[in-house]
């Protein structure tokens, strides 16, 4: 079975109106080309993405924004998660889904933070030339946690010009138990949290869990944490590092 | 204005093709702008009103009187990723709505009166003029350090009178106070405690609430239990013009 993400979205009447004369300019200019192109060819576009980290304790890794064509598909909720999607969302490692973007012709934005993306900031991508790609994929993993990420999948990029503006839920990748314990185990497979970038938790932990029920993607229940930092069941702080839906915004402007 | 400044343009344009004498063109021009200049005061702007209905969705956080402000596109009470304002901090901490409404006109902002219990519903009317058709609700979620439902910059010039819009509130946490939990530090009927507190002791920035954890999940500290946990949205709002 497979589930597409349903993010909400909506525009701004302003946007309504611009694009609506964009269209209308655009549709007297296209028709004498429109017969010239065949019935498979996409109208390229030029997008700007910009990623907002909704959460007031929770780091981003290095994001993957991707624009894609839809015989591509990073992930789906229900279905397991491939290893590249489990090397980002338990180590925050994008190479693997890099280079199966790239071997598809897709056009990426890989890590455009240039790190971490911090609790309550944001970044721009301007300006992306989408090509044939008419698909928006995006992810990164939320650290402490053993394998949470943030996704978008497969959006489809909309043709006409405005402003859109979605709302991305946190998913388990389901390939790690969330025992909670910052240990840097951040390589596939291995138990653990990589790193807690906020210093802000504990240490020593006897951890939460060893079993993960639903080994397929599925929405994060959230971090349990407690509040000993040297002990007890989790080393992230359950006052810091929980979250509640949705965890990141992403506006679209499509020009 | 809008109106004004187009029949403006429409009468010169009349003007400059009759034949009248040049002195008469000029009076009408003159009596145009002192018409122009008496129209641009405030008092002439068309009216608008809404009725805004506001139901509270969580399970045992009472909402403080909810503050309501109409204003233009360019005004923001809350910016993911930045420091909360003082009138948000205290709405945020203490549900007092006095310091933030104090900074907006009267004729452009509302209060509800009371404390809105879970389930309960509360109707406020809020006027506006045709320049400021944007609008902010923020409530606090009371036994809570500092957490507010609220939206801001919510466009509503496509209403026409007699239309309604639904939106829910997410909550927002002000950044401004440790959710700490602890006895003595929220004001709401599972504490008793203080409010406002001018300390800003944790991130000071504005974005979405954790959720609180509670005593029943192994917090012994907080005074709060599991009745008072919530998600995300905490709140329907139903916003109707009526004017």
């Amino acid at each position: 079975m497979k589930l597409r993400t349903r993010p909400i979205y909506s525009r701004t009447a302003s946007n309504i109106k611009t694009s609506f004369l964009k269209k209308s300019v655009l549709t007297i200019t296209a028709l004498p080309l429109l017969a010239a192109m065949s019935a498979t060819q996409v109208m390229a576009e030029i997008i700007d993405v910009k990623v907002t980290n909704l959460t007031q304790g929770m780091y981003y890794t290095p994001l993957l924004v991707t624009a894609h064509q839809d015989t591509t598909d990073f992930f789906s909720v229900g279905d397991s998660a491939s290893s590249a999607i489990q090397a980002m969302a338990e180590g925050g490692d994008i190479s693997g889904l890099v280079t199966i973007a790239d071997g598809v012709g897709a056009v990426s934005s890989a890590n455009p933070a240039a790190g971490v993306l911090a609790p309550g900031t944001s970044t721009m991508i301007s300006d992306m030339a989408t090509g044939a790609n008419d698909r928006l994929t995006i992810v990164a993993m939320l650290l402490p946690t053993n394998d949470a990420f943030m996704g978008l999948d497969s959006w489809k990029i909309p043709e006409t010009a405005g402003t859109y503006t979605l709302y991305l839920n946190a998913y388990d990748a389901g390939t790690e138990a969330n025992d909670e314990i910052v240990n840097g185990g951040g390589a596939p497979g291995v138990a653990g949290i990589p790193a807690n970038p906020g210093m802000n938790g504990g240490t020593n932990a006897a951890g939460v869990t060893s079993t993960e029920a639903n080994q397929m993607i599925h929405i994060h229940r959230g971090n349990i944490g407690d509040t000993d930092a040297t002990g007890g069941i989790s080393d992230v702080d359950s006052r810091i590092h929980r979250w509640l839906n949705p965890v990141a915004k992403v506006t679209v402007t499509v020009k | 204005m809008i109106n004004v400044r187009n029949s403006l343009s429409l009468k010169t344009t009349k003007e400059t093709k009759s034949s009248k004498p040049a002195m008469v063109k000029l009076l009408t021009l003159f009596s145009a702008s002192i018409f122009l200049m008496a129209c641009s005061d405030d008092k002439h702007v068309a009216k608008v009103a809404y009725e805004v209905e506001i139901v509270n969705l969580t399970n045992n956080q009472p909402f403080s009187p909810l503050a309501l402000r109409a204003h233009s596109a360019s005004y923001s009470a809350w910016t993911i990723g930045e420091s909360a304002s003082l009138g948000i901090e205290h709405i945020a901490e203490s549900g007092d709505n006095s310091e933030f409404l104090g900074t907006a006109s009267t004729k452009k902002s509302a209060s509800g009166t009371g404390i809105i219990a879970p389930g309960d519903t509360a109707v406020i009317g809020l006027n506006s003029k045709v320049t400021d058709l944007y609008l902010t609700a923020v409530t606090m979620l009371v036994n809570t350090n500092d957490a507010f439902a609220g939206i801001t910059g919510l466009n509503l010039s496509n209403m026409q009178v007699g239309d309604n819009t639904v939106v829910y509130l997410p909550v927002y946490d002000a950044g401004t106070e440790a959710n700490d939990e602890l006895a003595g530090t929220m004001p709401g009927p599972a504490d008793g405690g203080t409010g406002f507190d001018a300390a800003r002791n944790d991130v000071d920035f504005v974005a979405m609430h954790p959720g609180v954890v509670s005593m029943d999940d192994s917090y012994t500290e907080s005074v709060l239990d599991g009745s008072h946990k919530f998600d995300g949205p905490a709140a329907m709002l139903t916003i109707t013009r009526v004017n």
